[in-house]
């Protein structure tokens, strides 16, 4: 059996769902046009924590329009069953916020009620008519470290522990002769996809249907079979297109209960559209996190001693931890590191992972440390980070699966033109501002889970490829076909890819960079299998063109077949017809082999800024960045690159604007919009640009891929943060480096 | 299972309250008569009467840019304005901007990969042409500058940017752009006579 | 969204016949910032009298002076050659306002009446005595980061977040009321009123009053302009600190002075001790320096606003380095 040679992948495709994208057809969960369908409008609480003490939804009842209110008063009871095995997106510990099924309020903006109507503009204003009145009770709503508390032991068995330790870093960093030592803060963050969180759900007697905004369709699935006590297979989810996630869309909120919940109560199909505000208290968000850092080196820079410790917070009735600690443990070679993580428990609704969850939080102070160690000892930043540099994955003291992060250096210095920095703070100026440049590690683990793909081949010479992945935006539609296209020898135009079904091949959650590594592997386990079946049997047809030969004497290309060393090529058209076969159907799966025990892998990269500051105002702007990665092989250049950038897009607000503004009193995030809660706008970003090093990593995975986004926002906002320093020579510990900071 | 009390349930033979009133809209060029709450947003409009969902909602307020639509041939945020006072006016949403194929816009983005989730991808498109008609397009700055009233969370600024830059130099190469070039200034010539 | 009853009109006088009758009638013109207000839950009028119909839109020069119909959209006066040459003060605000849709959307009358960005005012939930007269202030104590260092009273220190009406206020400008009783003028800088023990009312206007036209005095618009924002984003932000600044030169003395600041006090705020100090200077390094340093002058700073005392003056004093060229 011989492997088709790689065509598309490598290639810089351009999106094939892109025609669907730029005219407006492509489909989010929200836009189904289902028929008989009402409208959902939440009542969510006002106060951080008690419990409802009435609900007078009298008015709301009269409104025209209005079919259902329902309220934990009148809301059949849910039997919440619990999983065998907790999913890896839900919190470790604690039980999920259940809807309706009592009084008890636990944050600030939990729904209390739905109302449920013709239209929306009836839903709204029902709901705003709805009185509640509490019995308030003293919240838990300042982030205080002194209230820290240890992960609990599910969080410990999911790589979140509250203590490690290797050497004596306590004794190396009080000997080290060069230390640094401080605090760095990272505000409450949200992902602030442009598409709202949307369900819209119908029953047909006892099946569920649910478009959904999510990141994982059959993991949706599985959590609303145990939410309401039914069968899995009771339970379709569709999710073709999802506006942007970050993380947000991995878990299955609330709100995917409440739509479920009230189209049983009002027998008709409902959609429930989360509104800006909502979003803030509905779906989770980066936790506010203080680390405090110490680094203790050598004259030379060999790091003796790194200690790093954490403190996030969490909600009152679930625990969410994150890895926050990693970058401490391996992303240097060091013999003494010790991490400590503590979690603060606050009447706010969970956290959850954002985009490079737990990393590039890590990074965030890990980085701006090594930058201030790199001050210490006088000496350039790449060349603190190269002596340094980790041969192992030290923690786990693990090989790399491949790590080119020394080139990564060494072309993002090259291409940033880094050697014409002036090492001094405040010495490089253009037109009245100080010009900063900074730089960063960037690295993020790869994963890879379980993975199913069905891939059929019909008797026109398409193909059509199914798994019940996702595409929240990286490209998976394109670089899946790409990767189907090498595996049956077709060309891209040829093969359809499909996701986002749970009538689909299972997928693995579309998070944590695994999707391309999981599903991909899965997809070209499918197309081989399909390619031998049809082997087989061509090979078995006396009247066939390729009777009793051998499978290596077939070559699959072009979209058919031909006898190795010569011979001409015959279409799957003509193979398929000759068989009297209308299509042919190869499943395949994929999973994750022994490579963990003996490898550790990672996707790195280096990033490299440029900041323009204005002296007197305080004022930030990002000139340029340029981050080179190791990725492993890059199947789209042209998506990857748009990750990176992507990432580095974000991270431009982590480093310079975003900040949830958290009243203690209210227990509440004040700017939850779009215009107080600022992001990136197109005049914040100038050139940016993502190079890739030569790298495939088939130690992990046959397709030999790493994973890019979640890399692209990590190590950005340290580098900018540097940069910021080198311009001003001012070290801002407190993200973002807002404009008062450099008064 | 569930028990589903069937005395919550109070159908409403009223769909629609007493505010509501009957709009002419030209959308796409083609003529609607449309019922509408005095309530309903432009943007709800189209999404959930007239089924162009292609027109996004992001925030409702203004403050994202997703819901970019021309009426009347400017851009503006269909949010923030209510059905109602759109009477007799003519909106364009992406569905409508290229008859049959594309439009150098929306070629320009899919070549220069300005967008990833696309869901901000139709305002995009759409405040790109709003921009392109403004002539707001002297140099980079100003694009961006121009641009800025379209988040894209995902962070493909740059590419937008290249793929109007694109656009714009396609459009001089557009037989049917350089012909109307041609015809006006041919009409200004002899205006000027 | 509370249900309204709906009305077009084509002419002022029907407009101030629905709403002079103080029956929960309000305007909507571009709706920019209307639609938002009804949209969280913060206004609640019974019925909405739309002015699109009024044809006042339109940009006139007058033998004495610059006449700006209300109903112009920003977009349009920005571009508009006139008020680009004559008061680029005006230009540059309305340029840096909003987005390009909301500027081709949003009138220059309505803009002058947004309402604060003060984040307690926005959302409904929580007490705010602009909203809710008598039901407190949290800005005072919470996050007012965006909320004003001038202007405020114990009752609210919510900050006005326009720019137009900051640079008409440097160019003396006026606005043209029609009402139940007849027009008047109302000067920009004396149509916001003070918060004091009265929060909610914002304005001098009285029900039924609509702004005309906005006139700008050609006196003024033989000055030298400049508007300076400054914010955390590069745009698409209301103002953190603006300055809008109108000199009478000859040579580099300063004849006469306006400087009205934005985005740190309660109204647009005109800083006549500041203008005083100018006129009969010499425009330089020293003066603007000595200028800025006097803009902050009263000003009662609460926490995580009290940065804006410093970039208040430094705002001032590049603003007058830039009109003089001299930054």
């Amino acid at each position: 059996m011989n492997v088709p040679l790689a065509k598309a992948v490598g290639q810089p495709v351009s999106r094939v769902d892109g025609p669907r994208k730029v005219t407006g057809h492509a489909r989010y969960a929200g836009e189904f046009d289902v028929p008989g369908m009402l409208h959902a409008a939440l009542v969510l609480s006002t106060v951080p924590k008690g419990a409802v003490a009435a609900i007078d939804g009298e008015a709301a009842r009269q409104v025209p329009g209005v079919h259902v209110l329902v309220t934990h008063e009148n809301a059949p009871r849910l039997p919440y069953r619990r999983m065998a095995q907790r999913p890896q997106v839900d919190a470790q510990s604690g039980d999920q916020l259940q809807v309706f099924q009592g009084p008890e309020i636990h944050f600030n903006g939990q729904p209390v009620a739905v109302v449920v109507a013709e239209t929306l503009e009836q839903a709204v204003h029902a709901a705003s008519l709805v009185t509640v009145t509490y019995e308030e009770e003293e919240a838990s709503t300042t982030f205080d470290i002194d209230r820290g508390k240890p992960p609990s032991s599910g969080n410990e068995k999911a790589g979140r522990p509250a203590e490690t330790s290797m050497g004596d870093a306590d004794a190396a960093f009080a000997a080290a002769p060069v230390k640094v030592e401080a605090i760095y803060t990272q505000p409450r963050e949200h992902h602030n996809a442009i598409e709202p969180h949307v369900t819209i759900a119908r029953w047909d007697g006892d099946v569920l249907t649910l478009y959904d905004k999510t990141q994982w369709v059959d993991n949706d699935r599985k959590e609303i079979a145990h939410v309401f006590g039914i069968p899995e297979e009771s339970i379709r989810v569709v999710s073709p297109f999802v506006g942007g996630a970050f993380g947000s869309a991995l878990r299955t909120w609330p709100h995917v209960t409440v739509a479920a919940l009230a189209a049983k109560v009002a027998g008709r199909p409902v959609r429930v559209e989360l509104t800006r505000r909502e979003l803030y208290t509905s779906v989770g968000f980066r936790p506010h996190t203080v680390q405090r850092v110490a680094l203790g080196a050598e004259r030379d820079g060999t790091l003796t001693a790194i200690i790093q410790e954490a403190w996030g917070q969490t909600s009152a009735y679930e625990e969410y931890a994150e890895v926050t600690l990693d970058p401490a443990r391996n992303t240097y070679a060091c013999p003494n590191v010790r991490t400590r993580y503590r979690l603060i428990e606050m009447n706010t609704n969970s956290p959850c992972p954002m985009r490079g969850p737990g990393v590039a939080t890590g990074l965030l102070a890990h980085e701006t440390a090594m930058d201030e160690l790199a001050v210490a000892l006088g000496m350039d930043p790449v060349e603190l980070r190269l002596r340094n540099y980790a041969e192992k994955d030290q923690h786990k003291d693990l090989p790399w699966s491949s790590k080119a992060l020394r080139e990564c250096y060494r072309i993002g210095a090259e291409r940033f033109g880094w050697s014409g920095r002036q090492p001094e703070p405040r010495s490089m100026r253009e037109d009245g501002q100080l010009i900063g440049f900074g730089m960063a590690t960037a690295a993020y683990p790869a994963h890879r889970s379980e993975a199913s793909a069905e891939a059929t081949l019909f008797s026109d010479g398409t193909a059509l490829i199914r798994s019940a992945a996702s595409d929240m935006g990286p490209g998976t539609y394109t670089s899946i076909t790409q990767v189907a296209a090498d595996a049956l020898g077709l060309p891209v135009e040829a093969v359809r890819f499909e996701l986002g079904d749970t009538d689909m091949p299972f997928a693995p959650v579309h998070g944590g960079s695994i999707t391309l590594a999981s599903v991909g592997t899965a997809v070209e386990a499918a197309c081989r299998v399909l390619l031998e079946d049809l082997s087989n049997v061509v090979r078995a047809d006396p009247d066939g063109p390729f009777a009793n030969l051998s499978a290596d004497d077939l070559e699959w290309r072009d979209g058919g077949a031909v006898r190795r060393g010569g011979g001409e090529l015959v279409t799957f058209e003509t193979l398929l017809r000759g068989l009297r076969l209308d299509r042919i159907v190869g499943q395949g799966d994929s999973a994750p082999g022994d490579e963990s025990k003996t490898y550790s892998s990672c996707a790195f990269g280096a990033v490299f800024a440029e900041v323009r500051v204005d002296p007197d105002l305080g004022t930030v702007r990002v000139h340029r960045i340029v981050g080179a990665y190791d990725i492993g092989r890059v199947v789209n250049p042209k998506t990857a690159h748009s990750q990176c950038i992507g990432g580095m897009v974000g991270a431009i607000g982590m480093a310079l604007l975003e900040q949830a503004e958290w009243d203690e009193r209210f227990g509440r995030v004040m700017n939850g919009n779009l215009a107080e809660y600022l992001v990136p706008v197109c005049a914040d970003v100038r050139e940016l640009d993502a190079l890739f090093v030569e790298s495939e990593d088939r130690i992990f995975n046959p397709l030999g891929v790493k994973g890019v986004a979640e890399l692209g926002i990590c190590g950005v906002a340290p580098a900018i943060g540097n940069a910021v320093y080198h311009a001003t020579g001012r070290r801002i510990r407190d993200f973002p480096i807002l404009p008062e900071k450099l008064l | 299972m569930l028990e589903t009390d069937e005395g919550q349930v109070r159908r409403s033979e009223a769909a629609y309250s007493q505010h509501a009133a009957s709009i002419a809209l030209t959308v796409n060029g083609e003529s609607h008569q449309i019922q509408v709450d005095a309530r309903t947003t432009l943007l709800d409009a189209l999404r959930d009467r007239l089924h162009l969902t292609g027109t996004k909602k992001g925030c409702g307020l203004g403050q994202c840019g997703a819901c970019t639509v021309l009426v009347d041939g400017r851009r503006v945020v269909s949010c923030l304005t209510l059905a109602v006072m759109n009477q007799g006016k003519s909106v364009t949403t992406i569905e409508g901007l290229a008859e049959g194929g594309l439009h150098p816009v929306q070629k320009a983005f899919i070549e220069r990969d300005g967008f990833q989730c696309g869901y901000c991808t139709p305002g995009q498109i759409m405040s790109a042409v709003g921009l392109i008609r403004e002539g707001r397009t002297r140099s980079d700055d100003e694009i961006r500058e121009n641009m800025s009233g379209n988040l894209c969370r995902c962070g493909a600024y740059t590419n937008i940017v290249q793929a109007i830059k694109d656009a714009l130099a396609q459009g001089l190469d557009d037989p049917e752009a350089v012909r109307q070039a041609v015809e006006a200034i041919r009409q200004d010539a002899e205006r000027g006579e | 969204m509370v249900p309204f009853a709906y009305i077009a009109v084509a002419t002022p006088e029907a407009a101030i016949r629905r709403t002079a009758e103080g029956r929960g009638a309000e305007y909507v013109a571009g709706g920019t910032d209307m639609v938002q207000l009804l949209q969280e839950g913060v206004r609640a009028p019974l019925e909405l009298v739309d002015i699109n119909g009024i044809a006042f839109d339109d940009v006139s020069i007058a033998i004495d002076g610059i006449r700006i119909g209300a109903m112009a959209r920003l977009a349009d006066v920005a571009d508009d050659p006139a008020i680009r040459e004559r008061v680029p003060v005006v230009s540059s605000a309305l340029q840096e306002s909003a987005s390009p849709q909301v500027r081709n959307m949003a009138t220059v009358g309505g803009n002058l009446l947004q309402r604060t960005r003060c984040l307690y005012f926005r959302d409904a939930t929580t007490p705010c005595n602009r909203r809710v007269p008598g039901s407190g202030c949290p800005a005072l104590e919470g996050q007012n980061r965006i909320n004003a260092i001038l202007g405020g009273s114990p009752r609210c220190i919510a900050a006005y977040p326009g720019d137009l009406a900051v640079a008409l206020v440097a160019v003396d400008a006026e606005v043209l009321v029609a009402g139940p009783t007849g027009e008047r003028t109302i000067t920009v800088e004396n149509l916001h009123r003070l918060p004091g023990d009265a929060p909610h009312l914002e304005t001098v206007l009285e029900p039924g009053d609509l702004i005309t036209a906005i006139w700008i005095p050609l006196a003024a618009a033989g000055r030298r302009s400049h508007y300076l924002k400054v914010r955390d984003r590069t745009t698409f932000e209301w103002a953190l600190a603006s300055a809008a600044v109108s000199l009478g030169m000859n040579g580099d003395t300063i004849l006469e002075a306006r400087v009205a600041v934005g985005g740190v006090a309660t109204k647009p705020w005109r800083l006549r001790h500041v203008e005083e100090m100018l006129v009969d200077r010499r425009l330089d390094h020293a003066l603007a320096r000595a200028a800025g340093e006097r803009a902050a002058d009263g000003a009662e700073p609460r926490g995580r606003n009290a940065f804006k005392v410093t970039l208040l003056r430094r705002t001032v004093e590049r603003a007058l380095l830039q009109i003089g060229g001299l930054a």
